[in-house]
């Protein structure tokens, strides 16, 4: 095997990896703020990818240009779910909470599944077989323009949570609930603001994704387990985190799945996630929280 | 022994508690062969549920990865079965260990480095995917494409080696949750059921009070972990096929956990009880859908879906605690 | 008389702040000694050195005659030092008397020796009559005696008490001051207390412990502290300690 095929390959690794780092990110920002685990994320993601299939076949409206918009309706989609159901589970036990977004999950899986049957579902554009060549090294352009993406949201948000008034208040309430409360800010908007925020994040990634892999249903869980791996190995409510640990679990899986065989590709995501509670629990990026 | 086993339980629970026996006892002289299979599918998530329930009703510590246990069980008696042809009872001599290992391997990682909470429970979840991916890999165990039990048609019931009919399945199932139950009871009882409790309410104040707490969470995952492996080796001889992708599936795992939490985490009942209110549930929107000529993958679990969302949004402790003060069963904390 | 508990220039800093600073002092065994000394001078954290919440950063902690600085809070409490909290952390979910069941259950292996036992000190402590109630509905100053009474149950020859007669009424607070000293008559039981409560400690301490921005700027009979000029400085103030 000549040696450029695996710059190739990491480099595609990594482009993949910032698909899901925003895909983090959005479970990242959601607990940070709003101490909930969203068990439900990868399914929010399958729904992003589904509406972007869908508006493709039918309307052939290319995914980049449709990012805006259904990021914009999965961001209506979690404001609604965190103000509506899971607002009132914020104090209550984790299983309590787990349970709730598991029951929402389920029902998202099989709505899919209903709506759109067992078979993967993909999307062709123009630029699907382009490719861009600096010297030696060969990028497909899906994933050049998917990672290009995912960075340009990911900054958006971080530009929104440093220099805007309501990305202040809702910083504010992460650090001090009671205090939030305390100086009057309305904490229920800010938290459903926070929750729409992160499928907002998850709805981009999915858009996204279309470009660089096929959709099913059945998809749902198995991107909630990536997204829990590369939270908890970036740092679990750090943004930066979530970027670098998606970055670093795309190129590990793409390593992998060169090295070994494709089917074992998660087993090598799952070996960092365990060294990285092992030895530095509070992940990459994270902060040591008080034990 | 039995004395301290039923103190302070109020007359009327054990009134119920045995008409209910009684009924699952005579149930197969009535049951047609299809409600036979949907008891035995309940009392297999009674008795898992209860397993679960010592680790995190008990004390406290969050598995999402209760599957792994389930496929280890599975995959170590059917393997000695097919291989070696050792029998179920036998395999349950490698099955409990290897489970009990794998629940070790995974409490001291956590416990000792401190894994706790949310991160504990995506730690048990990341092993048992290990575990699934590794499977799928396993020639011994012939990998992805599954791990048949010889099968034929039986016309006597064999007991030593778990072939026969579904009522002999329905008795071990049955015999294996009531034993289930009465040992939880037992446990909660004791000393260690006491210092679980506490460090389910405050690790630090219970470490305060003298207890080990690294000692007894390992206790919790060991005895779960193994008690666990028991059902899997029930599955793996009623089945009589397993598949890495089927068996550690994280959708497994969560399939395990509902009946507890729906029913009323940390309780003995709860986990009965949250059995049969699923396995009822799904079995009824089956047949609903079914007479409504309606059939589409996926419309029951969405109902499915909808009932336990109700149900969490209703009865956040679970049923049992809420049916105990409708029945009048003042039930104390445990 | 030997000293049970031995403190030897004991420090402990969190970041840049000193919290006990080089502190040295004996606890006989036997007596009552309190530890009093105004808000944020390391009363709190001195206790969680003892008890081994955590380890100091320097110096030496002797218990009856043995190192145990570093250890873990359950081998402490093994050896004979009981701990309450000032933010009071009973199990909740647990009812009363179920919380001191498991501190019984230290040394007694069965549980109904352990329930014995507890009711022996719920008995003690006025809450035999709310042994069935859930911890959590329990009142605060019920709470906090709840804390002593799963303390007391594990046996201890040293109990460590954090405050927990702050938000009582002086009835109550009569009621306590009479308890321990009964139990330190009875048992022989040593106590260690920290208190802001002056009525309580005059009547309740052989020896007080002044402490200020974590070094002990007095120590000596009640009678002796309360005159000494530093003391009435920097904690006592305009307090009225005659009461
Ligand atoms: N875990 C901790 N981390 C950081 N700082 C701490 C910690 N515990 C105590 N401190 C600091 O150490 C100093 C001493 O605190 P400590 O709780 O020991 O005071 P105290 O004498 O018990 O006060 P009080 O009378 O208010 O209970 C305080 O400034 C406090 O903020
Ligand atoms: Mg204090």
């Amino acid at each position: 095997m000549p040696a450029d095929i695996y710059l190739n390959v990491a480099v595609g690794g990594v482009l993949t990896g910032l698909v899901y780092g925003l895909m983090a990110l959005g479970l990242s920002v959601i607990f940070g703020v709003v101490r909930v685990v969203n068990f439900a994320h990868g399914e929010m993601m399958t729904i992003a990818m589904y509406i972007a299939v869908t508006l493709f076949s039918a309307f052939h409206l290319d995914p980049l240009l449709m990012l805006v918009p259904i990021a914009t309706v999965l961001f209506a989609f979690g404001y609604v779910l965190q103000a509506g159901m899971i607002n009132a589970f914020i104090t209550r036990p984790e299983h309590s909470q787990f349970l709730l977004l598991v029951a929402m999950a389920i029902i998202m899986v099989n709505v899919l599944l209903i709506l759109f049957g067992p078979d993967a579902q993909g999307v062709q554009t123009s630029y699907s077989f382009d490719s861009f060549q600096f010297g030696r090294l060969i990028v497909d352009a899906t994933k050049a323009y998917a990672g290009i993406a995912a960075i340009v949201v990911a900054l958006a948000l971080f530009v929104f949570f440093r220099s805007t008034r309501v990305g202040t208040a809702i910083r504010a309430c992460a650090d001090n609930y009671t205090g939030a409360l305390v100086v009057g800010l309305d904490v229920k908007h800010l938290y459903a603001l926070t929750f729409g925020l992160g499928t907002a994040c998850v709805g981009a990634a999915g858009v996204m994704l279309v470009l660089i892999a096929d959709v099913t249903p059945s998809l749902g869980p198995a991107y909630t387990l990536l997204a829990f791996v590369i939270v908890i190995t970036g740092g679990l409510g750090s943004m930066p985190g979530a970027l670098i640990g998606g970055l670093l679990i795309g190129l590990t899986e793409a390593m992998a799945g060169l090295l070994f065989s494709p089917s074992a590709k998660s087993m090598f995501a799952f070996a960092i996630l365990v060294l990285v509670l092992l030895f530095r629990p509070q992940g990459i990026m994270g902060k040591r929280a008080a034990s | 022994m039995i004395a301290r086993l039923i103190e302070g339980v109020p007359r009327r629970a054990l009134v119920m508690l045995g008409v209910l026996l009684l009924a699952l006892i005579v149930a197969p002289l009535i049951a047609s062969d299809y409600l036979l299979t949907v008891l035995i599918l309940i009392l297999y998530f009674a008795y898992i549920g209860q397993a679960w329930n010592i680790m995190m009703g008990f004390a406290g510590q969050l598995s999402l990865g209760h599957a792994l246990y389930v496929g280890l069980g599975a995959y170590a008696a059917a393997a000695f079965y097919v291989h070696f042809g050792v029998g179920p009872w036998l395999g349950l001599m490698v099955a409990v260990p290897v489970a009990a290992l794998a629940g070790a391997f995974i409490g001291f990682l956590a416990f000792r480095f401190r894994v706790a909470g949310v991160y504990f429970a995506i730690l048990t979840i990341a092993v048992a995917e290990f575990a699934r991916v590794g499977f799928d890999h396993w020639s011994w165990t012939s990998g992805s494409s599954g791990l048949f039990l010889p099968v034929a048609q039986y016309s006597h019931n064999d007991l030593w080696l778990l072939r026969g009919q579904p009522v002999m399945f329905y008795y071990v199932i049955l015999v294996a949750t009531v034993l289930a139950f009465i040992f939880c009871r037992a446990l909660l009882q004791s000393r260690v059921g006491y210092f679980w409790l506490a460090i389910r309410e405050d690790e630090e104040a219970a470490r305060s009070s003298g207890i080990d707490t690294f000692h007894y969470k390992m206790v919790a995952v060991v005895i779960s972990a193994a008690m666990t492996s028991f059902a899997g080796v029930f599955y793996a001889f009623f089945y009589n096929n397993l598949f890495p992708e089927q068996v550690f599936h994280i959708s497994r795992s969560i399939e395990i956990i509902l009946g507890p939490i729906v029913g009323g985490i940390g309780t003995l009942f709860g986990p009965v009880l949250g059995a049969f209110v699923l396995t009822g549930l799904g079995e009824t929107i089956t047949a609903v859908l079914a007479a409504a000529g309606i059939d589409l993958p996926g419309a029951k679990q969405v109902f499915y879906g909808i009932c336990l969302l109700l149900v969490i949004m209703t009865l956040p402790d679970g049923i049992w605690p809420w049916l105990c003060k409708r029945i009048g069963l003042a039930e104390r904390d445990k | 008389m030997s000293a049970l508990l031995t403190i030897d220039a004991v420090s402990k800093r969190f970041r840049g702040l000193v919290a006990v600073d080089r502190l040295s002092f004996e606890v006989p065994a036997g007596g009552i000694y309190a530890v009093i000394g105004p808000n944020g001078a390391g009363k709190t954290t001195l206790f969680n050195m003892i008890a081994g919440a955590f380890a100091p950063d320097g110096g030496a902690i002797s218990f009856a005659g043995e190192r145990i600085d570093g250890l873990p809070p359950d081998l402490i409490c093994r050896r004979g030092i009981g701990r309450t909290f000032q933010i009071v952390r009973p199990f909740p979910a647990l009812s009363v008397e179920d919380n001191v069941i498991v501190g019984a259950l230290l040394h007694r292996h069965h549980v109904l020796d352990a329930r014995a036992h507890a009711q022996d000190v719920l008995r003690r402590l006025d809450l035999y009559d709310k042994r069935a109630q859930r911890a959590s509905s329990l009142t605060l100053p019920d709470r906090k005696r709840l804390e002593v009474a799963r303390a007391l149950a594990t046996d201890p020859k040293l109990l460590l008490l954090d405050e927990v007669m702050a938000g009582l009424r002086p009835t109550e607070t009569d009621r306590i001051v009479a308890i321990l000293k009964e139990l330190n008559r009875d048992t022989g039981l040593t106590i260690l207390l920290i208190e802001h409560v002056m009525r309580a400690v005059m009547a309740l301490a052989a020896r007080i412990l002044v402490l200020h921005h974590g070094a002990a700027i007095a120590q000596g009979t009640p009678e002796a502290v309360v005159r000494d000029p530093a003391v009435i400085h920097s904690y006592l103030g305009a307090e009225d300690v005659s009461a």
